[in-house]
């Protein structure tokens, strides 16, 4: 289906990655948000309550992060396509949601601008420390996928793919900026409705009586309806069977969190995104994503014209994880190196793919600013040089 | 076989439960089933379409109704049915949403939802049952337990002064607030009604026993001697001030409809306000798919 024109601002613009989300989310159909001031990620619900009245829609600002996280799973049982938006400390009051929108299955987007923590941290300066809250925050097992943009034009194009990914699984998809991605300002080109291609909901083709909230396919991805329309559904945080009704026993247990981990594990290759430059034939490739994969891309450069063959891979979808490509990389590379605004979080993740067939060297960095280039190239050249490096989890950067 | 052989017996309520869910949970004695029971029938005499009819429930004993009717039902996460319950609303808001939980739900944990949903008038009708303290996780003390009651971390008599609901209600800005007791059938049945066709933030208590983890603790006997109490010290006070309406322990219960006044709802105020500032506004809040 195509995006309905209304939500779409298209032409070429000068805006920041904030904005440029907000737009993406219009343009994705995105007609709920809920959401409470946090920054640095405040413009993008800002722009949408500036917007959505001439589009037709709601923004409430709720009382904490916690409502509203659960307010946008209240919409979508109406029938919205909704986003919550934070930063942060934000997004750690919001995990006890996050774990009901996986286990109830709800299409949501959730935007997390990234600053530095712990607790308030560094509110006005970027990190990249929330990947691992994320993927585990929430209590019990369950899936998710987390976006990763670098720019605002990517803010605006991977916001369409987060909304399209939720509506495909049915998970909390989590869209990963960060301070600088937020408030950097540059070209972003919005194209014409007609060229916006979008996932549509999983609506049921049964009849109320016939209709069952929690039965699946080959897909293992149930299908929707929404209150008000006689299907007189059932919804719990409850594990829960096929009907949606609680069922206390390891038997359910079993049925349903197995299937909410296999419907992402089971078919993570359709969710491979990374961007590879120059990797084939490297000694050294640098694993990257967000705004370090633009400071990334001046050291790889550098260390080309030094005459180091090394290769650039951008996780674009870093939850789930690429293990396959990057166990397949580990056979031919010496060395992956591994910069990120955190002290070591998807460095862990690549040294778990390589399981020891080369080695994993992290650029920690606590955040508060971008990594200097000449601290990316240096590991790059030590790499290279096959000198043994950090590990993934060094004590500190030095 | 004559005639009277063939005649079954209908229980009026039953078409309101998932039977396929019962028996419930509820203890004997318990207070919840019994407001279940009026909750059904004001909804036979709202003449609602129960097809627009929507329940959401937070966690807890109360918590439960949810999963018993026949309904479009959300249970929860604990403390949060009225955010949840927000976003549905406005999300569609032909529908009718009711929400159902319990004191230390709605009030403890769940508090400042309340506070604001009130506040901003959201169209919600909020059924608080009342046992006045936390029944599913053992009888812990509740915001609601009565000065001198005990409870299982209160093991030497509860020291926290208690809400008074219906004047937090009130104060929040709630169109229509009352306070009954299980004891109250038919009343409770007229403000369920009452809020059922009422626009606006509209909240219903009612008093109801525990007797596995409230009443048998303080030495109060069994369900039927709590209602034998509500009936002894209840003091019907339509359009009694609020704020003398605090509960002590085992004390009189003043009863009745004390709110029902006219607020513009969240929506009808957004939608006003931006028809008149907006030229090309979208209006009533949500999209026309």
């Amino acid at each position: 289906m195509k995006a309905d024109p209304k939500g779409v601002l298209t032409g070429v613009h000068f805006i920041d990655g904030d904005h440029a989300a907000c737009e993406g989310a219009l343009a994705a159909g995105c007609r709920f948000v809920a959401g409470y001031p946090i920054t640095p990620s405040t413009e993008v619900v800002e722009r949408f309550a500036q917007r959505i009245p001439h589009i037709g829609g709601t923004f409430i600002q709720m009382e904490d992060e916690i409502a509203s996280s659960i307010a946008i799973q209240g919409a979508v049982w109406a029938g919205k396509k909704v986003m919550t938006v934070t930063s942060g400390p934000g997004l750690s009051l919001m995990m006890e949601h996050i774990g009901l929108a996986a286990i109830a299955e709800v299409p949501s987007v959730w935007v997390d601008v990234q600053r530095g923590g712990p607790s308030t941290g560094l509110p006005t300066l970027p990190a990249q420390a929330d990947m691992m809250q994320v993927k585990w925050g929430s209590h019990g097992d369950y899936e998710i996928i987390a976006l990763c943009p670098n720019s605002p034009q990517e803010c605006f194009d991977l916001m369409i793919k987060a909304f399209n990914l939720a509506e495909t699984f049915r998970v909390p998809v989590f869209f990963m900026m960060d301070e600088v991605v937020g408030h950097m300002t540059e070209r972003v080109v919005i194209p014409e409705a007609s060229k916006i291609e979008l996932t549509e909901r999983r609506w049921t083709k049964k009849k109320p009586g016939e209709y069952k909230p929690y039965e699946t396919g080959a897909d293992m991805v149930p299908d929707l309806v929404k209150a008000g329309d006689g299907y007189r559904i059932h919804i719990t945080g409850l594990t829960h069977d096929e009907r949606g009704y609680p069922v206390i026993n390891a038997a359910a247990q079993k049925k349903l969190v197995e299937r909410l981990i296999n419907k992402i594990r089971l078919r993570k290759h359709e969710l491979v995104d990374v961007r590879l430059d120059g990797v084939e034939g490297a000694d050294v490739v640098v694993v990257s994503f967000g705004i370090t994969s633009r400071v990334t891309g001046a050291a790889v450069e550098e260390a080309r014209r030094k005459g180091v063959k090394v290769g650039h891979a951008r996780l674009v979808i870093a939850w789930p994880f690429p293990s396959d490509l990057f166990a397949d990389l580990s056979r031919k590379v010496k060395a992956f190196v591994v910069p990120e605004l955190n002290m070591g979080q998807m460095a862990l993740e690549v040294e778990r793919a390589a399981a020891g067939r080369c080695a994993v060297v992290g650029v920690p960095h606590p955040g508060g600013t971008v990594h200097e280039v000449s601290v990316i190239l240096d590991k790059i050249m030590q790499a290279a040089a096959g000198k043994k490096g950090s590990p993934a989890l060094e004590g500190a950067s030095r | 076989m004559s005639d009277t052989d063939t005649i079954q017996p209908v229980n009026p309520v039953l078409a309101y439960l998932r039977q396929d869910r019962l028996p419930h949970i509820w203890c004997p004695g318990c207070g919840i089933g019994s407001t279940v029971n009026c909750f059904a029938r004001a909804l036979t005499e709202s003449k609602l379409d129960l097809d627009k009819v929507a329940v959401v429930s937070g966690i807890g004993c109360t918590g439960r109704v949810a999963g018993y009717m026949n309904l479009d039902s959300f249970h929860t996460t604990h403390g949060r049915a009225i955010p949840f319950a927000t976003g549905l609303k406005l999300g569609n808001p032909d529908l009718k949403v009711v929400v159902y939980s319990g004191d230390g739900d709605l009030f403890a944990i769940g508090g400042n939802h309340f506070v604001h949903a009130a506040r901003r008038n959201m169209d919600l009708m909020v059924v608080c049952i009342n046992n006045g303290t936390y029944g599913m996780t053992g009888g812990q003390v509740a915001p609601t337990t009565p000065l001198g009651a005990t409870a299982s971390t209160m093991p030497y008599g509860n020291f926290e002064p208690s809400f008074n609901l219906p004047f937090l209600a009130e104060a929040c800005g709630a169109v229509y607030v009352a306070r009954w007791t299980v004891f109250h059938v038919r009343q409770v049945i007229r403000s369920m009604k009452e809020a059922l066709g009422k626009k606006g933030f509209c909240f219903i208590e009612i008093l109801a026993p525990c007797p596995t983890l409230y009443s048998r603790r303080n030495k109060l006997g069994d369900g039927v001697d709590q209602v034998k109490y509500y009936k002894e010290r209840s003091v019907i006070k339509d359009g009694a001030d609020a704020r003398e309406a605090g509960l002590t322990f085992q004390g009189d219960i003043v009863c009745g409809k004390f709110v029902d006044r006219e607020r513009p709802t969240w929506l009808d105020a957004m939608n006003r306000h931006y028809s008149s500032v907006i030229q090309d506004y979208q209006g009533e809040g949500h999209a026309e798919d």
